[in-house]
């Protein structure tokens, strides 16, 4: 091991590990991607570094520059972290109801939170963020939905790191917030081996859709269509709180400490090795579990713990 | 064969006020030309004038996205939960 110049060296280069003890089929192997070990705890941490170098590189970023982003929280903890490595000043749209782990560590890394309304999602949170970006033309607004060096952090980055420790990859899970890491890693993957299936998790919408005023006020991911998301995925599954506490607490059984939306990558492993006969499940485990500790997920009882989660944000 | 159609709280003013509604079908197109044949209010807000399904809504077969199975051609059989929300996204 050599000694890190800075803390954002240490972004990416993340350890695999087994889980098929988990496998509800014994002909099909799961592997867990554990993004949480980068150095601001989540996988954003590799789009927030790629999407700051993509504007330095365009001369967008000058020393004391502002950036605005609208996040659920793990992107604005990564470019927090960038930005206090390089010296920008970051702002941050977050909708009120994600867990205070979140704000918190956005605090501690010297960002400024704009809250958004909890009831209008993630959707609320883009909203704010554009409107308030366009009231101030001199910030910098990266806009994780719409930058390409988000899908290309996971091109880069975590596809080529998972066909390296694992070209016998027959499926790839994730989660689906912005859509980049099933974008990325999907087309890298594909591009090996074409029979390689991408299968998307997301959470029900809940109380988001209850925000919309008309249909057209939904919201598909500019990098999702300009990537040609709709053909790459072979499939889309809802999971649910319940069931993504539940095998995330499968996976603390075992000595793997991670957020929700890695039990609901992990529900999705199981239903897609239930559906096949044979194969190698890669998914990625987005964060640990640290800022989802006082969600009460692994400690209460199921039933609350689940009423607790669809109170909140967890992708 | 009816199936049971879970609808979002934006649609639900157009057929009725309730939060499921039947309709009959063995794929997923007969259901929604059906639905909407029975709530006309429901017109051009799932389907498109020309029959696709309109880009902001998502239906799902029992959380799975008919999009990425056999879009309209998807089976339906008895007992499947068939539920249509709008596209948001998450991030
Ligand atoms: C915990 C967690 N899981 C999953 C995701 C989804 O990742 P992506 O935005 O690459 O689709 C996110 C994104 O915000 C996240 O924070």
């Amino acid at each position: 091991m050599t000694v890190a110049r800075s803390v954002l060296d240490l972004i990416g280069n993340t350890p695999m590990v087994d889980v098929s003890s988990l496998s509800p089929n014994p002909a099909v192997r799961i592997l867990v991607k554990l993004e949480g070990q980068n150095p601001g705890g989540s996988v954003k941490d590799r789009i927030a570094l790629s999407m700051v170098e993509a504007a330095e590189k365009e001369g967008l970023l000058h020393p004391g520059s502002i950036l605005i982003e609208p996040t659920s929280g793990n992107t604005g903890i990564g470019l927090a972290l960038v930005c206090r490595a390089k010296g920008y000043h970051l702002k941050v749209v977050l909708p009120e109801n994600v867990s205070s782990e979140r704000s918190q560590l956005l605090e501690i890394f010297g960002a400024e939170i704009i809250w958004s309304p909890g009831s209008e999602g993630s959707n609320g949170a883009v909203r704010m963020a554009q409107q308030v970006a366009a009231d101030h033309p001199d910030w910098v607004f990266l806009y994780q939905y719409g930058n390409p060096a988000n899908p290309r952090a996971h091109t880069e980055g975590t596809g080529p790191e998972i066909w390296q420790d694992c070209p016998e990859v027959t499926h790839f899970v994730a989660g689906l917030g912005t859509s980049g890491t099933l974008l990325g890693v999907g087309h890298y993957l594909k591009d090996r081996n074409p029979d390689v299936e991408v299968w998307a998790v997301e959470p029900p919408a809940g109380e988001m859709v209850d925000g919309l005023r008309n249909l057209d006020d939904g919201y598909i991911p500019p990098i999702f269509t300009d990537l040609g998301g709709p053909d790459l995925l072979d499939r889309k599954t809802i999971i649910g709180p319940r069931l993504s506490i539940e095998w995330t607490r499968k996976l603390a059984e075992i000595g793997i400490f991670a957020g929700l939306s890695t039990g609901a990558a992990l529900a999705g492993a199981a239903r897609c090795a239930e559906s096949i006969e044979t194969g190698v499940i890669v998914i990625v485990s987005a964060d640990g579990g640290w800022k989802y500790l006082s969600s009460g997920a692994w400690t209460g009882d199921l039933d609350a713990a689940a009423e607790e989660a669809k109170k909140k944000i967890y992708f | 064969m009816p199936v049971e159609v879970r609808l979002p709280t934006l649609l639900r003013p157009a057929a009725g006020g309730t939060t499921t509604v039947t309709a009959e079908g063995s794929t997923i197109g007969e259901v929604l030309r059906n639905l909407v044949g029975a709530h006309p209010g429901l017109a051009g807000q799932v389907l498109t004038e020309k029959g696709a399904l309109h880009r902001f809504v998502n239906v799902y077969v029992n959380d799975d996205d008919v999009r990425y199975l056999e879009q309209l051609e998807t089976p339906v059989t008895d007992g499947d939960e068939i539920s249509i929300l709008p596209a948001v996204a998450g991030g």
